[in-house]
């Protein structure tokens, strides 16, 4: 396993004080339609370090993959990045020369997609796909590329790597090109993995292999990830921080298990609420009425208010801020912010929309 | 509704019989494309459904659940075995015979955006149903599509609008509407929510639950997603490799499962409970190729437990009839 046995960085815990991989600060990405401007990100700040996995959760619509391209100026037009900077290495990548841009991509960040057998070449065999990323990147001869090439494919669970290798994407099933697809995003030890939904596709047994697959690699190689998902299981199952988008923002940020105990936005608690958990029936789902705002809509206040059953007056007037709370945790809604004769010492206090169950 | 009145041996409070039921495709390859070899999607399935419950039937891709359903609506015939429907063996009806039938068993489907007619206003998706089988006068039939977007949550005056205007919870109300307009008896429904954002998806669940309390709907509800399964269903089937590997009440299937793949499916399930990961993946592999034939336990390549018997001998369902059933050796001799 010589592809994956060095790694370049050590092993980083989450909570070392280190610096993050990747900083972004007020990310706006308009898209410009017949309509008018739709602000699909609108102000997302978020940043992950080493060794760390960032869970980036939110329903259909809400920017969670827009900003996941946004990051590696993967938006196309009518899309663009209107505003905000992405600092990747004391560099701001939203100034970054499209030249420089390519030279990252893949290499110190790379990207694993939803539809895996979509972003394989149909027509390349699967090992000479991930021996041309040593070929290019790396300068390596052919032969010593296919080599590394089989190594990583067998270091990722594909079996009988060997053969498999020589196999067409459309000879392979969702999981195994799945794991070609990760083969390829972890080649080159990059040093941000961003995954957007990787095992929506896949069956959950096959699932459960992928996410533990995506953790080991983070913790051995110090990768940072963001992992893009719709699924509070899979976040829970896999990520150290989560951030929960809501129409185009980040409506709260927290460590993963402080997240699911006491969750401080009343969006946070109506997904984990309106969730059947296997094991914990009842009878009837503690539906959120109504749906997700179409993108580009615009509101007076709270976007989550015309949803939510805590809301009252100033929720529809005034848009709340993103405020910290207490165990670096942060939210967007006006109960959250402690009251001033409340202790601020207890996560508690924030929780005021009811308690989990 | 007309009543069924054949005479075939089947219990009274059984809706649907299916009786060692397969369901084959042919795999072909080369220039002229001929026949080299089959697939056995559904591969010799018992399975009963009972007049007024929810009857689960869950597994991963591939596992035939899909291909079963429409063998027990009578959308594609059986190649082995009999499906009885309402004391109506349906599996051998010409397309003619089971017409008068259909309206007795609808479908909701899982994306409601590619099952509805995108220049159909919804009123008359709804309303097709009716027109076809010539129910009602056209007042009347006006009357039924409104009473029944009610009773789906959508306001009738919406009855003029396309699909295009909804949302993806609102199309999948009307998907509903479409399939309970006819007041059947049997609703198939094939991953109603699995298209759906979370916090639409809670709302169509209670609907379905609701509706089958308010009209005394049967349903088979086939879904890959075992929470959701969990919260439907009264008794659940698991399928893998075109047999059903296990079948109890949802309390003992989910609280005590007693098949290898049955316990490692519900292992694999992420909880939304970061308090309790797991250490390591609990399957190894993948569900393999249906086109290969079988000897022994399908199941036995992947399972952690097999024995040498389930290499040369595929076992049974066996169990109390109606009762928890599972088929393997290991749970035969009393693991």
């Amino acid at each position: 396993m010589t592809a994956l046995s060095s790694p370049m960085h050590s092993s980083a815990s989450p909570a070392a004080p280190i610096a993050p991989v990747i900083e972004v600060r007020g990310l706006r990405t308009h898209f410009t339609g017949e309509t008018g401007i739709i602000r699909a990100v609108d102000g997302v700040d978020l940043h992950v370090r080493a060794g760390e996995c960032l869970g980036l959760v939110g329903e259909s619509g809400c920017g969670k993959t827009i900003t996941a391209l946004s990051l590696v100026r993967l938006v196309s037009p009518p899309g663009r990045i209107a505003a905000g900077e992405i600092l990747y290495d004391g560099r701001d990548l939203v100034k970054a020369s499209e030249a420089d841009l390519l030279a990252l991509r893949g290499d110190r960040i790379s990207m694993i997609f939803q539809q895996p057998k979509a972003s394989l070449n149909p027509v390349i065999q699967i090992g000479w796909q991930v021996a041309e990323l040593f070929c290019h990147h790396r300068g390596m001869a052919r032969r010593a590329a296919w080599l590394e090439a089989v190594e990583l494919l067998k270091a990722v669970g594909l079996p009988a790597a060997e053969r498999k290798a020589l196999a067409y994407p459309h000879e392979l099933s969702g999981g195994q090109a799945q794991r070609v697809m990760i083969a390829m995003a972890l080649a080159l030890k990059p040093r941000l993995l961003i995954a957007d939904e990787p095992t929506t596709a896949l069956d959950v047994t096959v699932q459960a292999q992928i996410l533990h697959l995506l953790r080991g690699l983070c913790r051995d190689f110090g990768t940072a990830l963001i992992l893009v998902t719709h699924d509070l299981g899979v976040v829970a199952e896999t990520a150290d921080r989560v951030a929960v988008m809501y129409a185009g923002q980040i409506v709260e940020t927290a460590d993963v298990v402080p997240l699911f105990a006491q969750p401080a936005h009343p969006y946070t608690r109506g997904l984990l609420h309106s969730m059947p958990v296997q094991g914990r029936r009842r009878d009837r789902l503690d539906a959120i009425p109504g749906s997700v705002p179409p993108p580009g809509l615009t509101m007076a206040g709270c976007r989550f208010a015309p949803r939510c059953s805590f809301a009252f007056e100033r929720c529809h007037a005034e848009p709340p801020p993103l405020v910290g709370l207490p165990d670096g945790r942060q939210a967007r809604c006006w109960l959250a912010i402690p009251e001033p004769t409340r202790s601020r010492s207890h996560s508690d206090d924030v929780a005021r929309p009811g308690q989990p169950d | 509704m007309t009543k069924a009145t054949s005479g075939k041996t089947h219990r009274a409070d059984e809706l649907v019989t299916v009786s060692g039921v397969s369901a084959h495709f042919a795999v072909r390859s080369g220039l002229l494309r001929r026949r080299t070899g089959t697939v056995k999607a559904v591969d010799g399935v018992d399975l009963v459904i009972r007049r007024g419950e929810t009857l689960g039937l869950v597994g991963e891709s591939g596992c035939g659940k899909t291909t079963l359903a429409r063998t027990i609506l009578g959308l594609r015939p059986a190649d082995e075995g009999e499906v009885v429907f309402d004391g109506h063996v349906i599996s051998q009806l010409p397309p003619r015979d089971l017409k008068p039938l259909r309206r007795h068993m609808q479908l909701i489907f899982q994306d409601p955006y590619a099952s509805l007619d995108p220049h159909a206003t919804i009123g008359r998706s709804i309303r097709a149903g009716l027109d076809i089988h010539g129910i009602g006068r056209a007042a009347e039939r006006s009357a039924i599509v409104a009473d029944m977007m009610n009773r789906v949550g959508l306001d009738p005056a919406l009855a003029d609008r396309f699909p295009h205007e909804f949302s993806g919870g609102q199309r999948q109300r009307v998907g509903i509407a479409r399939a309970l307009v006819l007041n059947p008896q049997l609703v198939v429904c094939d991953e109603p929510v699995s298209a759906l954002d979370v916090s639409i998806q809670s709302q169509i669940l209670n609907l379905i639950k609701d509706l089958q309390a308010d009209l005394g709907l049967t349903y088979l509800f086939v879904s890959h997603n075992l929470a959701v399964v969990e919260h439907v269903a009264d008794r659940v089937a698991v399928m893998y490799l075109g047999r059903i590997v296990e079948i109890a009440d949802r309390e003992a299937l989910f609280g005590a499962p007693r098949h290898p793949y049955t316990q490692a499916l519900l292992a694999a399930v992420p909880q939304p409970d970061p308090t309790h990961r797991r250490t390591e993946a609990p399957l190894a592999g993948e569900t393999p190729s249906p086109d290969v034939d079988y000897q022994g336990c399908r199941f036995r390549g992947r399972c952690p437990v097999a024995i040498d018997r389930c290499r040369t001998q595929e076992p049974e369902l066996a169990g109390p009839v109606n009762g928890h059933r599972t088929a393997c050796w290991r749970v035969a001799d009393g693991l």
